[in-house]
């Protein structure tokens, strides 16, 4: 843990959760390994299943633990390990300095009690303030994520507001505590284009604000160059590609990376069929011995079979998954 | 209100025929009976004209006379409903209050051997008919222990195993619609959101779940309330509890007609207000209910 | 449910078929699926068990029963339980307890299976039209079976006695007048689901008749769900019988109803407990038997439905 210079904020090493099933152990974070510097933006990126979402909540220690378990792994929160705490100290860190939002705005709000009341709770579960405190300040968090007429807003029920100023509220209600870190699940996929867009503005200046590191987990490109420092592309539970963000758009080295880069449809282009990835993601029940992606690689070859490649190193800053990478 | 009246209406409509053809037709009838009749409120006016005349002296509070006892319909009902009303609702109320605690001990410990007892439990009292655990209970507590009256009231200790027969049915089937609402209820996005802003585990069971977890029990509540009164006119013919139940049973097996009418109508009045009052506590409950109400 | 916040891998590529052997193709047909999962249900497993023993004694009564339900022996009175011949006593006029319950299983099934078939009938037809056409039929018939729906059977089954007069067949016409309201509360709802769904909109555009759809497209999809409350309703039916019988007001002497059993014994508490108790386990096993089942059934059928 002796670092030469100042330690990442969040530093992710090797870490492996498995899902026990009744058809077998399914390895959903194999290995994983990422850091984060403060105030920097890192996006998770892959597809449906490739266990970015899993990753997150092994951060936050929020795995639903019956079928999901943390075998093995650290995660170096400001150079503490969080999986060695206890679950009281994690409650402590969660809302006040790690921050979670989720996907569906919809339903992540308890639809019983009024918007004022979540955020009063959230305040004062962290912070020894009076009710009245408490109030201020979530009136103001309603006013920074820029819900209009705030001070009516507290008594509004969740099922009165649209999807675009309930995911607000879960931001606001997120930020609260000016966390230091802030993941967020796919925050904008369940909503509409222009929303979105106001989202991504938001989250973008409270990120400068507040000086907070995000963890942006995506599988949407498009929000990845937005907002985005850093990238780590997953597939089948692994990091295949880890890299700034304009080396990972300028210079994918990762077939899987290549691939998803030209599957995005290009508007100009009219005439051309769109690129796809051949094949599916494989069963992770009965792991392959060799890469995950080698049925679906156009670089395969022998090695790509029988053994798995490690995450290296292949240019400044820059980690790919692959044999054929170097 | 509109509903109310009709339904009323239907109700009693439906029990007019009962007269004139029973005591006309039926072999069962005594001379007295026929006599009786014919000189109760004329037979031989048209069933409409019946119903509006019973329903004229029913609003100025004559229900008839019993034709057993001589007695007004109104003066019995007045004497058995609170009765009914103390049996019902004790037993309502001891039922969800222990209930609702077991249903949510049960869900925090899924599948533990508290979880699984509990609902065989549960399971069980769904199953026993209620007259039969009366007997039961009668021939432990009275026949053999001798520490409880069987039957009449008097005093408190009368009224326990009428309670306990009537409320246990309630008490298996909250008990396992708490559990199987709590576990839905946790299984929510949004309260794995709550965990993540921090809350203390007892803040987001006790608060949060549990409040979410109550509506669909409070609009089991109100299907209850009507239910109990089905229930009551067996318990309390069991116990020979003086309520209205067992005036029903009575009268209908002795053919006692207006006193049959009287609480049956009542009866179907009570089962709607229930509802209306089961409605007004779900929109209590639920603030999404109001809402669209409101538009 | 696996509880997993992603979705799990889906079917290999070409490259590893030698391993497609495995659960996690979903190759096998989804009844067969159905039926594994019901069988494994150990309660189900005993509802079934319980139920069947209730067929095979209606069915065999004749031969399991010891005595005929109405042969009296006055010389055997009030015999209490294992005496010979007698394996569960005698009521006051003799009759062979034992007898008398396994004969009581034809009764009950009798009434349960009538009661049942048409209330479903009626449900299903009330439901569907409700369901089906919406607008202003829904409002009414949905309206119209909520309040039968909340309405305690009993007092209606009393009103209907009062008119008709005991006996059995009184108290299944009156359990039927109210029970439909529990097939139809279902069946609305599926239908009203179903409706909206692309096979029924695309039948509809293609100019099928509405018979049609019904009878092709919404009927196999709510077989479940209504044989699920169909065994709820048998334990219902059961219960309304066998509480009508206890107040003298269903099945009448000497016809053998567990209901009217009881009903004897209850005069007699203080000398023959046995009265009071085994036909009443009888009823108790029944309709635990039932609901077990109609549990077991939702599990399979439908894990999405609530009470």
């Amino acid at each position: 843990m002796a670092e030469p210079s100042r330690p990442p904020l969040l530093d992710v090493r090797d870490l492996k959760t498995s899902l026990y099933t009744r058809r077998g152990v399914l390895p959903a974070v194999d290995r994983v390994s990422f850091a984060l510097e403060p105030g920097e933006t890192l996006a998770l990126v892959g597809e449906s299943g490739c266990g970015k979402t899993m990753t997150a909540l092994s951060v936050i220690r929020l795995v639903p633990a019956p079928p999901g378990r943390i075998e093995h792994g650290r995660v170096l929160f400001r150079g503490d390990d969080l999986l060695a705490r206890s679950p009281e100290e994690m409650r402590r860190i969660r809302g006040d300095r790690i921050s979670m939002v989720f996907q569906e705005p919809m339903t992540s709000l308890d639809p019983v009690f009024t918007v004022g009341r979540q955020l009063i709770e959230t305040v004062q579960a962290h912070r020894n303030v009076s009710h009245k405190e408490a109030w201020e300040l979530s009136v103001g968090m309603l006013r920074k994520v820029r819900i209009p007429e705030p001070q009516r807003r507290m008594a509004s029920y969740p099922h009165e507001l649209s999807g675009g100023m309930r995911q607000r509220v879960m931001i606001g209600m997120a930020l609260a505590c000016s966390p230091d870190l802030l993941i967020a699940d796919e925050p904008t996929t369940a909503l509409d284009v222009t929303t979105q867009a106001q989202i991504l503005e938001l989250v973008k200046e409270l990120r400068e604000d507040l000086r907070m590191a995000v963890l942006l987990i995506t599988h949407a490109l498009g929000v990845v160059a937005e907002m985005a420092d850093r990238v780590a592309v997953m597939y089948a539970g692994r990091i295949v590609e880890y890299a700034p963000v304009d080396t990972v758009f300028g210079n994918p080295r990762h077939p899987y990376t290549v691939g998803l880069l030209q599957s995005i449809p290009d508007l100009e282009l009219t005439r051309e069929r769109l690129s796809t990835i051949p094949g599916t993601v494989p069963s992770l029940l009965r792991p392959p011995p060799g890469c995950y992606f080698w049925p679906r690689c156009p670089l395969a070859g022998e090695i790509c079979r029988d053994a798995q490649p490690p995450l290296a190193q292949v240019g400044q800053s820059h980690y790919a998954a692959c044999w054929k990478a170097g | 209100m509109v509903l109310v009246i009709s339904a009323v209406v239907f109700v009693t409509m439906r029990l007019i025929p009962v007269d004139p053809a029973e005591l006309v037709v039926g072999p069962y009838a005594t001379a007295d009976q026929r006599e009786l009749a014919r000189r109760s409120l004329g037979l031989d006016q048209p069933v409409l004209v019946q119903y509006g005349i019973y329903l004229q002296s029913a609003l100025r509070g004559d229900l008839g006379r019993s034709i057993k006892s001589g007695k007004e319909v109104t003066l019995l009902i007045r004497d058995t409903l609170p009765n009914t009303l103390m049996l019902g609702g004790l037993a309502l109320a001891l039922a969800y209050l222990i209930a609702i605690p077991i249903g949510v001990v049960a869900a925090m410990r899924q599948n533990t051997a508290l979880d699984q007892g509990a609902m065989a439990f549960a399971l069980l009292g769904i199953a026993v008919p209620n007259f039969w655990l009366g007997l039961l209970l009668i021939l432990v507590f009275s026949v053999s222990l001798r520490w409880l009256p069987a039957t009449g009231s008097g005093g408190w200790q009368h009224l326990v195993l009428p309670t306990i027969t009537l409320g246990l049915q309630y008490t298996a089937i909250v008990a396992r619609m708490t559990r199987s609402s709590v576990l839905e209820v946790l299984r929510q996005d949004y309260i794995r959101a709550l965990r993540a802003k921090g809350l203390v585990e007892r803040q987001v069971v006790y608060v949060h779940a549990l409040r979410n977890a109550v509506i669909p029990i409070i609009s089991l509540l109100g299907l209850h309330m009507s239910g109990v009164v089905g229930g009551a006119v067996i318990v309390e013919t069991v116990f020979a509890w003086p309520g209205m139940g067992r005036l029903l049973v009575n009268s209908i097996i002795g053919r006692d007609y207006p006193v049959v009418q009287g609480v049956l109508t009542l009866l179907g009045i009570a089962v709607l207000l229930a509802n209306l009052l089961a409605d007004a506590l779900y929109t209590v409950a639920d603030p999404r209910i109001k809402y669209s109400a409101q538009r | 449910m696996e509880g997993a916040t992603e979705p799990l891998g889906t079917a290999p590529p070409e490259a590893y078929a030698a391993e497609a052997g495995d659960e996690t193709a979903l190759a096998s047909a989804p009844w067969r699926d159905a039926l594994t999962r019901f069988t494994g249900n150990r309660s189900a497993m005993v509802g079934l068990a319980i139920i069947v023993v209730l067929c095979l004694a209606a069915l065999l009564a004749p031969i399991l029963a010891l005595h005929p339900y109405a042969e009296q022996d006055l010389l055997s009175s009030l015999e209490p339980p294992l005496t010979p011949g007698h394996p569960l006593g005698t009521d006051i006029f003799g009759r062979d307890v034992y007898s008398r319950i396994v004969w009581g299983a034809r009764v009950s099934l009798e009434v349960g299976l009538i009661v049942t078939t048409v209330s479903m009938v009626i449900g299903i037809v009330i439901g569907c039209v409700s369901g089906f056409y919406g607008g202003r039929i829904d409002l009414l018939l949905s309206n119209l079976i909520n309040l039968v729906w909340g309405f305690p059977l009993i007092l209606v089954a009393l009103l209907l006695v009062t008119v008709i007069g005991p006996g059995l067949n009184g108290a299944m016409i009156a359990t039927g007048l109210v029970i439909w309201s529990g097939f139809a509360r279902i069946v609305r709802g599926e239908v009203l689901a179903l409706r909206q769904r692309e096979f029924v909109v695309a039948a509809k555009a293609l100019g099928r008749g509405n018979l049609w759809i019904v009878s092709r497209h919404i009927l196999p999809n709510i077989v479940g769900p209504v044989l699920v409350i169909a065994s709820f309703t048998m334990a219902v039916a059961v219960i309304v019988e066998t509480s009508l019988s206890f107040l003298g007001l269903g099945a009448q002497p000497p016809t053998p109803s567990w209901g009217s059993m009881l009903n004897e014994g209850r005069a007699l508490l203080h000398r023959a407990y046995w009265l009071a108790t085994f036909p009443g386990v009888a009823i108790a096993l029944v309709v635990l038997g039932f609901n077990l089942l109609g549990d077991g059934l939702r599990d399979v059928l439908d894990p999405r439905m609530q009470d």
